[in-house]
């Protein structure tokens, strides 16, 4: 079972080198933060998957912390791609 | 039992890894902002639950130990995944990114427009 786990780590590594090719070639600045939020989302793969091979339940915050910061890092993209700035100030006041 | 629930736990993860390779070949292959994010945000979000709830049962059917934290995250997942795919491609539709030149149709072109014209005689 212990070889299962590692190879299963071993294909998420494989597929997250397979997506910062993404990252580095991307022709606009959305390729690239698609492709962030791919890598987030193996990471968290990634992180359930040591859980298990390291045989601790330590780890196991770490999920939902990533899963937050991913969500909360590709909003803030999308909002500077969109307007030009992230937080947008109030004039009528 | 232990046996069952290893037929379990390798079914769920090995449908896991399948989304997330097939994810990270269509980022790598598809020619277009729109497509890549339909593969990134559909495939890679149901992968990551597969390996979830698989890391969920090892830990609940081995070990004996119950960790609702995970169950949460992919409650989680299931939610932001597809809202971050949606709103990363509508904010980089209206910053101008070109689709595809084999797209056919393109409805969301005309609402743009008649937005921004609603928009200028607002202001």
């Amino acid at each position: 079972m212990t070889y299962f786990f590692w190879g299963a780590t071993i294909v998420v590594v494989l597929s997250i080198v397979a997506l910062l090719y993404r990252l580095v070639k991307g022709p606009n600045p959305s390729d690239r933060v698609v492709a962030l939020d791919a890598i987030g989302v193996a990471l968290i793969c990634l992180v359930g998957l040591f859980s298990i091979v390291f045989d601790t339940s330590f780890f196991l915050e770490i999920i939902l912390l990533l899963a937050i910061l991913s969500f909360i890092g590709t909003i803030a993209f999308s909002k500077f791609i969109e307007k030009g700035d992230i937080i947008t100030r109030d004039n009528s006041r | 039992m232990t046996i069952l629930a290893n037929i379990l736990i390798v079914f769920f993860i090995v449908a896991g890894l399948v989304f997330i390779v097939v994810s990270a070949i269509g980022l790598f292959r598809l020619p277009d902002l729109y497509t890549r994010t339909h593969a990134a945000s559909k495939s890679s979000t149901l992968g990551v639950m597969c390996i979830l709830i698989g890391v969920f049962l090892h830990f609940w059917l081995i070990k004996d130990h119950f960790n609702p934290s995970i169950l949460l995250g992919v409650l989680f997942l299931f939610i932001t995944g597809p809202v971050g795919g949606h709103i990363m491609s509508r904010s980089s539709y209206i910053a101008g990114i070109k689709p595809w030149s084999g797209t056919v149709r393109d409805d969301l072109k005309d609402e743009i427009e008649r937005m921004k014209k609603e928009q200028n005689i607002k202001e």
